[in-house]
């Protein structure tokens, strides 16, 4: 655990960059510091592993106050990764990923040995051991910065907007994978960001900082969309948390797959017209996982190719969130949202009524206040009118 | 004589004053380098000391090396004949060039790089050896490169003292009215210019397997 304990940072002139926060980062979870410029959520961070030393207060890293260790041996004990990952430009990708360790006097063939299986966990084949810093992508060079973090095995994590750099589609990448390695290895991770996506997306644990470092708000993000402390966590989080909410909450029983038919890609037409309901048909890969959506209307040929498919649609989970579900259904262009099941294979789709019902049970079953159900009411109710008036 | 008899007679001569001329040239590349790292450092850490280095460094520069070569056994008690004076002379000009250059090359290494460095918990000797001055090579590869060549022609200064170089050969050549002393001297320091030289871009590449390089060389 990382514990805040009325920590403060004054500058000489006057600044005030952290203002007593209190703030626990609780072990084996993410807790991410978020907020505009000038909210202190970067210099929180650094005062964790001594690169700022605060002005009063106290940070304890497990019971142990940080002020009474050595810095640099505080700093091994914590992985560090930076917005532009700040790799080593003279070491090629497995000397950078061990060059702690290195340091501290492991030798060289144990430290290959354990960069090859670090890069694994990462995402990055052996092929790019061997290669330096500048024959790597952006989004490379960050796996590269999260594997160095982990090499000597610490504890703590400390992440500065470690996935500011890279383009979206790339960010979005590294943050599903980023997730996925916090299942394996439980670390205790501060991480900063500006993004309040990123925040919601990533944190266990939300703290929005305002400017004068002060701490508006730390709560779980469903928590954070539906009880907003105040203005400014309101206007923070943004104007549709209501939607936003719905990717916190699970579809549980709530909604019931109808059946849909489909037909493999490469059916023939009359296939294609024996099955489908009102002009829309549904297409599969041979395996089952579904393709996209043919309109019988403008199928071009004898047989449903790749041409035919209108790609629009997103799928949902069976046990994903409301989100995903709401989504699938307000993207298909039947105004069927299709639902999937753990193997990707087709378990059947649901109507955005479907969707809006599952909404209000989930709302009424959660929320103690009215804030949440009328946060959520108007949402689904205008959603379900999109694709009706769009599509059919 | 012809000038293939004057090369024949005087071939170990001519040896002999190369040999010293490389010793001349390249013992004070290495003495300044070893003072300028620490210097280089030091203007590179200080936001005042930086000025004020470089532009000592350059009014050193400027000071001329004849001047130098006759002041310096006056300092150091030495003999004006001693190839010490050359040694020392050359030294600190090559010290005076590599400062800046040492200064700067620390300078370009990224933020981002020192700021990981000391965040993973790199003591600051550490990162500077192991981090900072291996990246920062080519700049100092380049400098010394400056440095080699200019000692290699002020070197030859030291003929007017009477210390053994190719800049021996000048002065022969002129109080015999003889060109071919003159003309194997510069060639032969042309050729030690350029061998040094390609010896220092060498060892930059080799001390840089990490570089992109443009061309293979």
């Amino acid at each position: 655990m990382i514990r805040f304990d009325n920590v403060t940072k004054a500058y000489p002139d006057g600044t005030v960059a952290v203002d007593r926060l209190s703030l626990e980062a609780p072990t084996g979870k993410i807790t991410v510091l978020v907020g505009p410029s000038g909210c202190g959520k970067t210099t929180s961070m650094r005062m964790v592993n001594r690169l700022i030393e605060p002005t009063s207060g106290t940070i304890t890293l497990g019971g142990q106050p940080v002020s009474g260790t050595d810095a640099t041996e505080l700093r091994r004990k914590i992985g560090y990764v930076i917005q532009h990952a700040g790799l080593f430009p003279h070491k090629n990708v497995a000397d950078n990923v061990m060059a702690l360790p290195r340091l501290l006097g492991l030798g060289r063939r144990e430290a290959r040995t354990r960069a090859l299986e670090l890069l694994e966990r990462v995402g990055l084949g052996p092929q790019f051991a061997d290669r330096y810093p500048w024959q790597l992508s952006g989004g490379q060079q960050q796996r590269v910065g999260v594997a160095r973090a982990l090499a000597a095995d610490p504890p703590y994590l400390l992440m500065d907007e470690p996935f500011s750099a890279v383009d979206p589609v790339v960010r979005a990448q590294l943050q599903e994978e980023f997730l996925r390695l916090q299942r394996e290895i439980g670390k205790t991770i501060v991480l900063v960001t500006h993004d309040i996506d990123e925040a919601l997306k990533l944190g266990d644990q939300v703290a929005v900082l305002r400017e004068g470092g002060r701490l508006a708000q730390a709560a779980a993000p469903a928590e954070l969309l539906a009880r907003p402390a105040d203005a400014f966590v309101a206007g923070f989080v943004g104007r549709d948390r209501g939607y936003r909410a719905l990717g916190f909450a699970g579809t549980g029983d709530g909604v019931i797959p109808a059946a849909e038919p489909a037909v493999v890609l490469g059916a023939t037409r009359a296939e294609a017209e024996a099955a489908a309901l009102d002009g829309w048909i549904l297409v599969t890969a041979p395996g089952g996982e579904p393709v996209g959506w043919a309109a019988l209307d403008r199928l071009d040929g004898d047989r449903v190719t790749e041409q035919d498919l209108n790609l629009s649609a997103t799928t949902a989970r069976t046990d994903g969130t409301l989100r995903e579900l709401l989504d699938a259904a307000l993207s298909s262009p039947s105004g069927r949202g299709v639902l999937v099941d753990a193997e990707g294979h087709l378990a059947g789709t649901v109507s955005p009524t479907a969707v809006a019902r599952a909404i209000e049970e989930a709302a009424s079953a959660t929320a103690p206040a009215g804030a949440t159900a009328g946060s959520v009411e108007p949402a689904a109710g205008s959603a379900a009118e999109a694709p009706a008036g769009s599509h059919l | 004589m012809t000038a293939a008899e004057w090369l024949r007679h005087n071939a170990g001569e001519i040896a002999d004053l190369t040999a010293w001329h490389l010793w001349l040239s390249i013992l004070p590349l290495l003495i300044g380098l070893l003072v300028a790292l620490p210097l280089g450092r030091l203007a590179h850490r200080s936001r005042r000391l930086y000025p004020m280095l470089v532009a000592l460094a350059g009014l050193v520069y400027t000071v001329p090396s004849l001047a130098l070569f006759i002041l310096l056994p006056k300092l150091l008690s030495t003999r004006i004949l001693d190839p010490v004076n050359v040694v020392i002379a050359l030294s600190v000009y090559t010290t005076a060039l590599l400062v800046r250059v040492v200064a700067d090359g620390l300078a370009a290494v990224p933020a981002d790089v020192i700021q990981s460095a000391h965040a993973m918990g790199y003591r600051s000797h550490q990162r500077l050896i192991r981090i900072e001055l291996p990246i920062a090579v080519p700049v100092i590869a380049a400098g010394l490169r400056v440095a080699a060549v200019s000692n290699v022609s002020i070197v030859s200064m030291a003929a007017l003292l009477g210390v053994p170089q190719l800049g021996s050969l000048f002065t022969q050549g002129f109080q015999l009215h003889f060109f071919t002393p003159i003309v194997t001297g510069v060639v032969l320091s042309l050729v030690i210019a350029l061998v040094l030289d390609g010896l220092i871009l060498l060892a930059g590449h080799s001390l840089t397997p990490w570089q992109p390089r443009r061309s293979a060389r």
